[in-house]
């Protein structure tokens, strides 16, 4: 076990490192920063002034290199647009994406697991025929419609909901809650279904297959023999069989409610860091988009080896095998 | 042999289908006694695994008990409630399948697969259960029970967990075990352990068993009598000496002559022509006539005898005549 968490953390150093190479090479298209941080009437001299001064006029490894270096200080740069240190901002920020998408996630795994269960335990039911049916409008919709249909019916017609912004947070330490106020828990429960609604459609189709594919084998039927109930079985001997594909897919979705946060911070302006990058983005904002993309792999590289070691925790068949054969998976 | 456990009284299964009613099952009527093994053979596709699920309600839908009596104990149990079925499985009526390697959950210790069986049909606290639950791995002969108690199934070989499945059938002391085929799925020197296993710990207890197979070697070493089943009906019944050695049903008879025997030598193996109707084919009247050298015109025109219809042991209307003309 500490073998393979060695290994693969010396994997995700790698793979670190080229996300932040692709991401710097990239900027360079995305505009020059140098254009929205003078006014109309800069001189040359200001130009190559402030280029020398940024670093911009080195060679864009040299640069990628320099960032490298501050990062693994705990140094990601200035802001261009602000002026402030990029930590500060992210740390100001992250709180308001991590609850948005906590309550996400969760809204997904429970929504998931408990319609998948549902629909295939009652399959060619009507109720779960009907959950099957919309359930293809979740998979197809994009997420920015989805949003804006929820804004029209929630906030703009029945006006029950706001449909924008956090609401009042309170502070605890540095960190920033939600939680704690109505008009917060109110403020974040358009955004999560927005977010979560994908993934759970997505969780739950998956629940569901693999819940057929298992209800199916002998050791069910067996349990049935057995005079075991029905929730007996559906709910421990079964469910507990179809948890390694789904944890696999689910740890993979819970990386993309993070990074791609961004769409529903859009249209919810949620003050988080997808927010931040857009706005970054509009400005060529180099250090900050460099940190978020940084954060957004560190944070799919810890999932991902969670997850690889949930699978050691549900399958006791890959603990007798080793953990070095089951690193090469 | 003591008080009748199982009685099947012409146990009707159909499946309905586009093309029409399929009927896996039809008119089969047998008793198990207390400690009797009843050997239920035929080809793959007779009925027999149809029959022993049909017993313990676990029937695939849409296939259903369409006409018919199954008879527990003298009450019967074929339109139960899910509830009432639910508590005599495992405890009134064990099942061993046929493939260990899939039998058991893979994720769950072998020792909670068994407290929680247990402690479904018995009023035992979970500590009480977790002894039973040792104790009957101790008595099916896995060694060092107590120390493979938290195991989970994938440490277990072929033969072992088929053991820990039978522990799982007799764990509640059901009073009849259907084994589906027990040791078709494992090595032959494996086979006669098992089969000598369940036998030894159904007579201890005197469990009925209903004993599912298609090798006649496992018949005639451990049951009692024989039922031979051909496309979804009785073909014949009785004690197995006499079915063996004597049968009356000319399917029976084919069956026996094509049973290979060491001492016959290199000498080839008679076959029956011919190969089962499928059920959506069944020709008229007897199931077995255009196989049959002696069939005649009542066989292909009459509708099929069953075991009463003849003298109760063989389903031909060859025998009753033979019988009368006697």
């Amino acid at each position: 076990m500490l073998a393979f968490s060695i290994r693969r953390i010396f994997q995700a150093i790698v793979v670190l490192a080229v996300v932040g190479l692709v991401a710097f090479s990239m900027f360079r298209f995305v505009g020059d920063p140098i254009d929205n941080m003078l006014g109309q009437e800069r001189t040359d001299a200001d130009i190559v002034r402030l280029r020398t001064q940024l670093g911009l006029d080195l060679p864009f490894p040299i640069q990628y290199l320099k960032f490298l270096q501050g990062a693994a200080q705990g140094n990601f740069g200035v802001s261009y647009r602000q002026g402030r240190p990029v930590a500060d901002i992210i740390v100001e920020r992250a709180p308001a994406t991590l609850e948005l998408a906590a309550v996400s996630v969760i809204f997904a795994i429970v929504g998931g697991i408990v319609f998948g269960i549902f629909t295939a335990i009652q399959r060619d039911g009507f109720i779960a025929n009907a959950i099957m049916t919309s359930s293809l409008i979740g998979v197809s919709l994009p997420t920015f419609l989805i949003g804006i249909l929820l804004i029209y019916l929630f906030a703009v017609e029945l006006s029950w909901l706001p449909s924008f912004g956090r609401g009042e947070v309170v502070k605890i330490g540095w960190w920033s809650t939600g939680f704690l106020t109505v008009s917060g828990l109110k403020a974040i429960i358009l955004p999560s279904i927005t977010l979560g609604l994908y993934q759970m459609t997505l969780i739950m189709r998956l629940v569901r297959s693999e819940m057929l594919e298992v209800l199916r084998q002998d050791y069910i039927r067996f349990a049935f023999a057995r005079g075991l109930s029905d929730r007996s079985i559906h709910f421990k001997h079964a469910l507990k069989n179809t948890l390694v594909p789904v944890i696999t897919v689910t740890g993979l979705q819970i990386g993309a409610i993070i990074a791609f946060a961004i769409i529903t911070e859009t249209v919810f302006q949620w003050p988080g860091v997808g927010l931040l990058f857009i706005n970054a983005i509009q400005f060529v904002d180099i250090p900050v988009m460099a940190t978020y993309l940084l954060l957004v792999s560190v944070m799919f590289v810890v999932i991902n080896l969670v997850v690889d070691l949930l699978y050691y925790a549900v399958d006791p068949r890959l603990r007798s095998d080793g953990a070095v054969k089951a690193g090469h998976q | 042999m003591g008080d009748t456990v199982l009685s099947v009284k012409d146990l009707v299964v159909d499946i309905p289908t586009r093309k029409g009613v399929l009927r896996p099952v039809d008119r089969v009527s047998f008793d198990i006694n207390e400690g009797e093994v009843l050997g239920v053979v035929g080809e793959s596709g007779a009925g027999k695994s149809m029959t022993g699920n049909a017993i313990i309600g676990l029937l695939d839908p849409p296939a259903h008990i369409a006409s018919g009596e199954i008879l527990l104990k003298g009450s019967p149990i074929q339109n139960l409630e899910k509830k009432e079925m639910q508590k005599i499985r495992g405890f009134e009526i064990g099942m061993v399948f046929q493939d260990p390697l899939t039998s058991l959950n893979p994720l769950i210790p072998i020792g909670e697969q068994l407290s929680e069986t247990i402690r479904k049909h018995l009023p035992v606290d979970k500590k009480t259960a977790d002894k039973r639950a040792l104790a009957a791995l101790d008595e099916v002969g896995i060694p060092a029970a107590a120390s493979r108690i938290n195991n989970y199934p994938h440490q277990f070989s072929g033969g072992m967990r088929q053991r820990v499945v039978i522990a799982l059938a007799l764990c509640a002391e059901p009073s009849l075990v259907i084994a589906d085929e027990p040791t078709t799925a494992l090595d032959v020197s494996v086979q006669a352990q098992i089969i000598s296993l369940l036998k030894q710990l159904c007579r201890e207890r005197g469990t009925a068993v209903m004993l599912i197979t298609h090798d006649m070697g496992v018949i005639a070493e451990a049951s009692n009598r024989v039922a031979v089943m051909y496309a979804g009906r009785l073909a014949e019944l009785g004690s197995v000496e006499k079915v063996l050695t004597t049968p009356e049903q000319p399917y029976t008879q084919g069956l026996m002559a094509s049973t290979p025997l060491a001492s016959e030598g290199k000498k080839r193996l008679n076959q029956i022509p011919g190969a089962m109707p499928t059920l959506g084919a069944l020709p008229s009247g007897c199931a077995f006539h255009p196989r049959c050298e002696f069939a005649y015109d009542k066989c292909r025109v009459d509708p099929y005898p069953t075991l009463s219809d003849c003298n109760g042991r063989a389903a031909c209307w060859l025998v009753t005549e033979n019988s009368e003309k006697r």
